[in-house]
């Protein structure tokens, strides 16, 4: 069955794909291999796991900033993510998308939402994001 | 966001593809994070110069093609290679050639060939109160907290965009109401001899961040007369385990030259730091079984001419022992200083190596046969495993030479790992 997550806008753009969720946070420099797109930090639940074309739900990002680059690569490489869903979007994680999206007209959007809704998203559901109408239909 | 009629005809494309593309960028980050208008940036320190990806090297070049030029005086952080002493640090010809196209695609667009991580003390050095746009976690500290400069914590590309566009979208740490400290952190059970120990600035610094994480977080308890390279290796390991923008120290930093001052007067959550918790970072980030370290690594973020003094004072009449190899990185404006004053021949006759532009966390570990490091440096101890495969060892400067003297590792029993 369908249901529908009311979520915020924070990169626009509309995308779909497998969930891929964590509770850790993520960090795009040291923690995911910018070739490959697998999760490559082995103290990370996803290790080994790829996001590549996958709606990543995690919190929110951490660490350095060159992890908006290392979002740039992976869409240079057709790796990247097909959107993100967070609680908390900080600037150098939405940094990689926006650069992308005017850089190589590609688009990932992300929603961030409440903390009782984003707990309900599980690895393996499928999710359509319209981050641009601020909705995500998840079925299992 | 309000913007000016300048500002919309470089969106329509009046100043070229480049300046487009940047303020776009700009702007829609401004927008998500509430930003009301662009602010004018006097100066930019570009941190997307280390080659990593390939997306960095074509978005740099892609820029410098379409038109790019920096409106303001942008410095550039590292490379990931000494782009002169390239062939003693053995370079491959693939990164050589990565590096060299960054390095042209960046010149081409006008930037200042400073390459260095210490840009507040070695490169465009900016004022209190000055609003900058800063790449770079240690320098971003560094210019927000000891100077009372004013920077976000700019994102890679994002750093590009703003030496472009000469501005950044205004919110965050831009903002006197963002700059107020939001916890408390004592130091407890310390006594004033320990803080003559450098030692202690990198661990307090990396305990600093853990605890501080992305909150602005003031310090109490540090002496006024701290040394500045004791600042810089505090701010590079506090923003190496933390998220760590800005910070206060009571006494010592300008916007906080009390606790009132930097608190504003609300109340502050607390926390504490003992001599205890330094001794159990110390045991995280330093492998003491390491009898012997084959590299002794110095200038994290680049050393300065202070502590070339002190390098070369302590190395006087001594010799860095024929099994350890010893690496200082520094800039090429401090490079040139120590060049002319004899200080650069000296330490090179005892046998120390010196580098320039480049970061000693990105030398090409495959060409080289080392199994171990040791540095005085909280950065790089905390980054060296993940970034270079080798195992690495904590130490003062003073233990760093030791160490490399004797060729074998010396740890003094100092006061804070003792009581």
């Amino acid at each position: 069955m369908a249901n529908e997550l009311a979520a915020h806008c924070v990169v626009s753009g509309v995308a779909e794909g497998e969930v891929i969720a964590s509770s850790q946070s993520i960090s795009f420099w040291g923690g995911v291999d910018p070739a490959t797109g697998l999760i490559n930090d082995p103290r990370h639940e996803l290790f080994g796991q790829s996001i590549a074309g996958k709606v990543l739900v995690f919190p929110f990002g951490k660490g350095s900033s060159t992890g908006s680059l290392m979002i740039l690569e992976l869409v240079r490489v057709n790796k990247a993510p097909a959107a993100m869903i967070n609680i908390k979007t900080e600037p150098i994680l939405a940094t990689g998308p926006i650069v992308c999206k005017h850089f190589y007209g590609k688009e990932i959007p992300i929603v961030t939402m409440e903390k009782s809704l984003f707990d309900t998203l599980k690895s393996g559901q499928y999710a359509k994001v319209n981050a641009s109408l601020g909705r995500v239909i998840v079925r299992d | 966001m309000h913007l000016t009629n300048q500002e919309k005809s470089i969106l329509s494309g009046s100043q070229g593809e480049a300046a487009r593309i940047a303020l776009q960028i700009l702007v829609d980050l401004g927008e998500i994070f509430g930003a009301d208008e662009m602010i004018p940036v006097t100066q930019v320190h570009i941190d997307t110069t280390i080659y990593m990806v390939d997306a960095g090297v074509e978005f740099a070049e892609r820029m410098a093609e379409l038109g790019g030029k920096f409106v303001v005086p942008t410095q550039l952080h590292p490379s990931a290679i000494d782009l002169v002493r390239w062939k003693e640090l053995r370079v491959d010809p693939e990164l050589l050639e990565k590096s060299r196209r960054i390095e042209r695609a960046y010149l081409q667009m006008g930037a200042m060939a400073t390459w260095t991580c210490a840009p507040y003390q070695q490169g465009l050095i900016p004022r209190f109160g000055e609003q900058i746009a800063w790449g770079e976690s240690n320098a971003i500290a560094f210019a927000n907290s000891v100077i009372g400069a004013r920077t976000n914590r700019y994102a890679d590309l994002m750093d590009i965009c703003a030496g472009i566009i000469g501005k950044g979208p205004r919110f965050g740490l831009h903002l006197s109401e963002n700059r107020k400290a939001e916890i408390l952190i004592t130091l407890e059970g310390f006594t004033e001899e320990m803080f003559t120990d450098r030692a202690i600035y990198p661990l307090l610094g990396f305990v600093f961040g853990e605890i501080a994480a992305d909150r602005i977080a003031a310090l109490e308890g540090i002496p006024s007369g701290v040394p500045i390279d004791s600042l810089k290796a505090f701010s590079a390991a506090a923003a190496s385990s933390g998220a760590v923008g800005l910070f206060h120290i009571i006494g010592v930093t300008p916007e906080a030259q009390t606790l009132e001052m930097c608190s504003q007067g609300e109340p502050l959550e607390r926390f504490e730091i003992t001599p205890a918790m330094l001794r159990n970072a110390e045991e995280r980030l330093s492998d003491n079984k390491i009898g012997r370290p084959d590299l002794v690594v110095l200038g994290c973020p680049h050393f300065s001419e202070e502590e070339f003094v002190l390098l070369a004072q302590l190395l006087r009449g001594r010799q860095i022992h024929e099994s350890i190899t010893c690496w200082v990185f520094t800039s090429r404006k401090v490079y040139s200083l120590i060049e002319t004053n004899d200080i650069l021949k000296e330490l090179q006759l005892v046998g120390v190596d010196v580098f320039t532009d480049g970061c000693p966390l990105q030398y090409p570990t495959k060409n080289w046969s080392f199994h171990s490091a040791m540095s005085d440096s909280g950065k790089f101890v905390n980054y060296c495993y993940s970034q270079t495969g080798l195992k690495v060892v904590y130490g003062s400067l003073d233990e760093c030479v030791e160490t490399a003297v004797a060729g074998k590792l010396y740890k003094e029993r100092a006061l804070w790992r003792t009581n």
